[in-house]
C-alpha cells in the first residue's frame, strides 16, 4: 500500500466509524477523507487501499487488529457501502467513487 | 452498476445481506423482517402473556437497545399489552458505565419507558472500581457476574416485576455453547441454551427474545433505524477465552453464515441429551447453576461478558464446589438408571431446599448467598485500609486492630 498520488487531483469521500471503532480513530466518527484519484499503477484507489490508508493516516491507536487482520477487515467487522452491505458492491475489490460513504460499524463490542 | 433489488418486494435497492439465509433486502424489508421474527419467537415460545409487566436488562449498548426498541414497537404493533420499563445496573465503573448510563437515560425518554437503576456501591457498599482496587482485575469478573445477578433481581422486586428480559443474541448463545463445548461443561451448555431460565435462585424469570437474532443484523437493525446506543469494552475485562470463542465464531461466520445459528442448534439438541437438565419442551428445569449462567452471561460489555471466562471458570468451580458436587454424584450416577428423564431421576439430581440467605434475605440454596460470600472475603480484607487509618488511634486500638488483622489472615489462608 505505498502507492502514491500520480496527480494532483482527489477523491473526497467521507468515512464513519461507529460501534466503538470510533475508539481508534481519535474517538471521532465522522472523517473526511481526500483519496489520489489515481494510484500510481494507474488504477483507482479501491476498499483494500482505503484500508491501507486508514490505518497509515487515520490510525490513532496501536489496536491495529481491532480493525485489520491479514490485511482486510476484521471479521465482525461490517462494512457498509453508501448503506449498502460491501459484499453487494464487491467488497475489497470495489472502486471507491466520488463523495462515498464508507461505513466501519464493529460487532466486537459491548455495552 | 445496476443496484441489486430487494428480493422481498423486487422495488427498493437491497442494501442488506441476511446471514441465515443470503436473502438480499432493501431497508424496508429488513426492518420488517427482522421485527417479524423476534415476533414469531415471542410467540412460539410463548414469553409473554397479556398485561405482563416486564423489564428489559439495559446496559446502553446494541443489544439491549435493540431489544428495547423492537419490544415497544412490537407490544404496539400486536397489541402484547405488555408494561415496559428499563432496568439497569450501575457497577460502579467511571469511564465505562456512567457514559453508557447516560444513553440508557436517553433510551429511557426515546421509548418513553420508565427506568431505573440499581447500584452495586448501594446495594453492597462496594463498587467494581473497589473492587478492583483491592482484588486486582484478576478474576474480578465473577464477584461482576454474581452482584449482577442479584442486582437485576433486586431491582427487579423493587419495581414488583417478575420477568426481566436481556438483549443476549444468537452469535452470544453460540459463543456460550463453544465455550461450554471447549470445557467439556455438557450440563452447563445445555442449561446456556435455553431461552427462558426460571432459576430456583430466584423467583424472576429471564427470558432472551433475540436468542435466534444474528448479531450483525442487530448492528444493521440499529444502523438503519439509527438508533442511539453506546458501544464501549469494559475496562476491566481482558479478551480471553470468551474473546477466543468469539473470534472463533466470526471467523465461521465469514465463511459459512448460517455457522451461527447452527451451533446455536447443535447446542439445544445436546441440550435435550442432558439428563434432568432440559425436559422436552425445552424448558429447563429449576437449578441454581442456570444462576451462575446468567451471571456468567450476563451484563459486562454487552451483557456478554466478553470475560476471560477461563478465569471465571476457575473462580466458578471453586465458589460453586459444594453444589456442583450433587450434581457431579448424579452424573456418575444417571447412566445406571433406566429412565433418566423421569421425574424419579430427577429427585436426586437437585432437590435443593431453597430459603433465605441468612445476611441478606435474598433466595439462596446456602446458608449464606453467593454475593454475601464474596462481600465476606472483600470485607475481611478491608483491615488492610483500616490499619492505614488508624494513625489517630492510640497503640491500645492499633495493636487490637493488629491482633484481629492477624486473626483474618489466618482465616484467609486457612
Amino acid at each position: 500500500m505505498a502507492e502514491t498520488a500520480t496527480g494532483s487531483s482527489t477523491l473526497p469521500i467521507t468515512v464513519e466509524f461507529t460501534g466503538g471503532l470510533e475508539l481508534l480513530f481519535g474517538n471521532e466518527r465522522k472523517h473526511n477523507v481526500a483519496l489520489p484519484a489515481q494510484l500510481k499503477d494507474g488504477s483507482q484507489p479501491n476498499i483494500s487501499y482505503l484500508l491501507g490508508y486508514l490505518v497509515d493516516n487515520l490510525m490513532q491507536d496501536q489496536r491495529k487488529d481491532m480493525f485489520i487482520m491479514e490485511d482486510n477487515v476484521r471479521p465482525g467487522v461490517l462494512v457498509l457501502i453508501n448503506d449498502a452491505d460491501w459484499e453487494l458492491e464487491g467488497e475489497e475489490m470495489y472502486e471507491l467513487q466520488k463523495g462515498d460513504n464508507i461505513v466501519f460499524v464493529s460487532t466486537l463490542h459491548g455495552g | 452498476m445496476a443496484p441489486t433489488l430487494c428480493f422481498n418486494c423486487k422495488e427498493a435497492r437491497a442494501l442488506i445481506i441476511r446471514p441465515k439465509n443470503r436473502h438480499k433486502l432493501c431497508r424496508a424489508c429488513f426492518l420488517e423482517v427482522f421485527e417479524t421474527e423476534v415476533h414469531e419467537t415471542i410467540t412460539t415460545f410463548k414469553l409473554f402473556y397479556p398485561g405482563e409487566r416486564v423489564a428489559i436488562g439495559a446496559s446502553g449498548g446494541k443489544d439491549s437497545t435493540v431489544l428495547a426498541a423492537v419490544l415497544k414497537i412490537l407490544n404496539e404493533r400486536y397489541r402484547y399489552g405488555l408494561d415496559l420499563c428499563l432496568l439497569s445496573i450501575d457497577e460502579g465503573i467511571r469511564g465505562y458505565r456512567d457514559d453508557s448510563l447516560e444513553t440508557v437515560k436517553r433510551n429511557a425518554k426515546q421509548y418513553d419507558m420508565p427506568l431505573m437503576i440499581v447500584g452495586y456501591g448501594e446495594l453492597y457498599g462496594w463498587t467494581m472500581d473497589q473492587v478492583v482496587e483491592q482484588i486486582g482485575k484478576k478474576g474480578n469478573c465473577t464477584y461482576c457476574g454474581v452482584f449482577r445477578r442479584q442486582a437485576l433481581d433486586r431491582g427487579a422486586a423493587r419495581l414488583e416485576i417478575k420477568h426481566v428480559v436481556t438483549g443476549h443474541n444468537a452469535d452470544d448463545v453460540a459463543e456460550t455453547v463453544m465455550m461450554n463445548l471447549l470445557r467439556g461443561d455438557l450440563p452447563r451448555l445445555s442449561r446456556g441454551t435455553s431461552i427462558v431460565t426460571a432459576s430456583g435462585a430466584s423467583e424472576i424469570k429471564r427470558s432472551k427474545p433475540l436468542k435466534y437474532a444474528y448479531e450483525k443484523e442487530i448492528v444493521l437493525y440499529a444502523h438503519h433505524r439509527q438508533l442511539d446506543y453506546f458501544s464501549t469494552e469494559c475496562i476491566y475485562s481482558p479478551e480471553a477465552f470468551r474473546g477466543s470463542a468469539r473470534t472463533l465464531i466470526k471467523d465461521l461466520e465469514k465463511i459459512r453464515p448460517s455457522s451461527i445459528l447452527d451451533i446455536v442448534k447443535s447446542g439445544e439438541d445436546m441440550a435435550v441429551l442432558v439428563p434432568g437438565e432440559t425436559n422436552p419442551n425445552g424448558k429447563t428445569c429449576r437449578s441454581k447453576a442456570a444462576a451462575e449462567d446468567e451471571a456468567e452471561a450476563g451484563g459486562c460489555g454487552s451483557q456478554n461478558g466478553r470475560s476471560s471466562g477461563g478465569e471465571m471458570a476457575a473462580m466458578e468451580t471453586q465458589l460453586a464446589e459444594n453444589e456442583a458436587a450433587g450434581s457431579r454424584e448424579t452424573e456418575i450416577r444417571l447412566p445406571q438408571q433406566p429412565k433418566p428423564g423421569s421425574s424419579k431421576t430427577q429427585k436426586p439430581i437437585k432437590r435443593q431446599v431453597m430459603g433465605h440467605c441468612e445476611r441478606c434475605g435474598y433466595i439462596s440454596s446456602q446458608r449464606v448467598c453467593k454475593a454475601c460470600t464474596l462481600l465476606d472475603g472483600l470485607n475481611r480484607n478491608r483491615p488492610k485500609t483500616a490499619i492505614e487509618v488508624s494513625a489517630s488511634m492510640d497503640d491500645e486500638e492499633i495493636s487490637s486492630t493488629l491482633a484481629r488483622q492477624m486473626e483474618h489472615t489466618q482465616l484467609t489462608n486457612s
